[in-house]
């Protein structure tokens, strides 16, 4: 049966006794835009899509009693609003390339001996925070980021960047709680030795 | 003793849930003898706001202020 989205909706929405309204749909906004706005890279696009998202779900009549799957339901429907976003999109940059595979691979045995001692011990960072205002920095922090194998990279940024709870990251990647914390750990390993590397190395070379 | 390598597992998991008291004090005992441990220990919350920052970094500089909350 075709349901109404004319501009008659908000009456027929209250008709119907829909639950969602403006104000339990804008909670999620944010979470929503910084989740497009990995995906876009254009943040006037990542708002489009956001805007989107929010109308196509108060023109479903679907009833949500929980926030948690409220949230993943919105997720879904952003994924397909960015799909066809980057299809129409020449210069969208793709995060997760489904090609970039060598993906989860075990770092750990580069990093620890067979004891689980470190072999390469983590320096100090001098002045890390000071950092965060170099824009240098971001440059080097968004290669890292970029160059992590792909799942690592799509877990850490769902977690670190968007902000979503680990349950909501393990339906939304498909993966078991210990994968999941494996996979994220992994990543803020690598990221680490990148950083280290590419970084804070050179600035403590830098300040002698 | 824990190793490292295990230490290190139990300070990344620890930014997201709590450990039970026996990894809590696992850890904090080897980050009281381990400087490498606890140098990663005050890496990784760096890379939490770091994450953090990237973000507003973003929304910053990428966008002509059409950020709506």
């Amino acid at each position: 049966m075709a349901k109404s989205i004319g501009p008659d909706r908000k009456e027929s929405r209250q008709e119907r006794g829909i639950t969602l309204t403006d104000d339990t749909l804008t909670q999620h906004r944010s979470v929503l835009f910084r989740y497009a706005l990995l995906h876009l890279r254009d943040p006037d696009q990542a708002e489009d899509v956001v805007q989107e998202t929010l109308l196509g779900a108060l023109q479903s009549d679907a009833g949500f009693a929980e926030r948690s799957s409220l949230r993943t339901w919105l997720i879904g429907i952003l994924k397909h609003k960015i799909a066809d976003q980057q299809r129409r999109s020449v210069r969208e940059t793709r995060l997760f390339e489904p090609d970039r595979v060598g993906s989860d691979e075990d770092i750990e045995e580069d990093l620890f001996n067979p004891e689980g001692s470190w072999m390469s011990p983590p320096n100090a960072w001098s002045h890390p925070d000071q950092s965060l205002e170099q824009e240098e920095f971001w440059l080097i922090y968004e290669w890292c980021q970029q160059n992590l194998p792909a799942r690592q990279a799509e877990v850490f940024m769902l977690r670190e960047l968007v902000g979503l709870e680990p349950e909501e990251i393990c339906k939304e990647v498909g993966l078991s709680s210990t994968n999941y914390w494996v996979t994220l750990h992994r990543a803020r390993l690598r990221l680490r030795v990148c950083l280290e590397a590419r970084w804070f190395d050179k600035q403590q070379t830098g300040d002698k | 003793m824990r190793s490292c390598r295990e230490v290190s597992e139990l300070v990344s998991k620890s930014l997201d849930v709590h450990l039970s008291l026996r990894e809590r004090i696992a850890v904090r005992l080897h980050l009281m003898m381990c400087k490498h441990c606890s140098n990663f220990r005050k890496q990784m919350l760096f890379l939490r706001r770091a994450g953090a920052a990237y973000m507003e970094h973003r929304e910053k500089t990428g966008g002509k202020g059409s950020v709506k909350r």
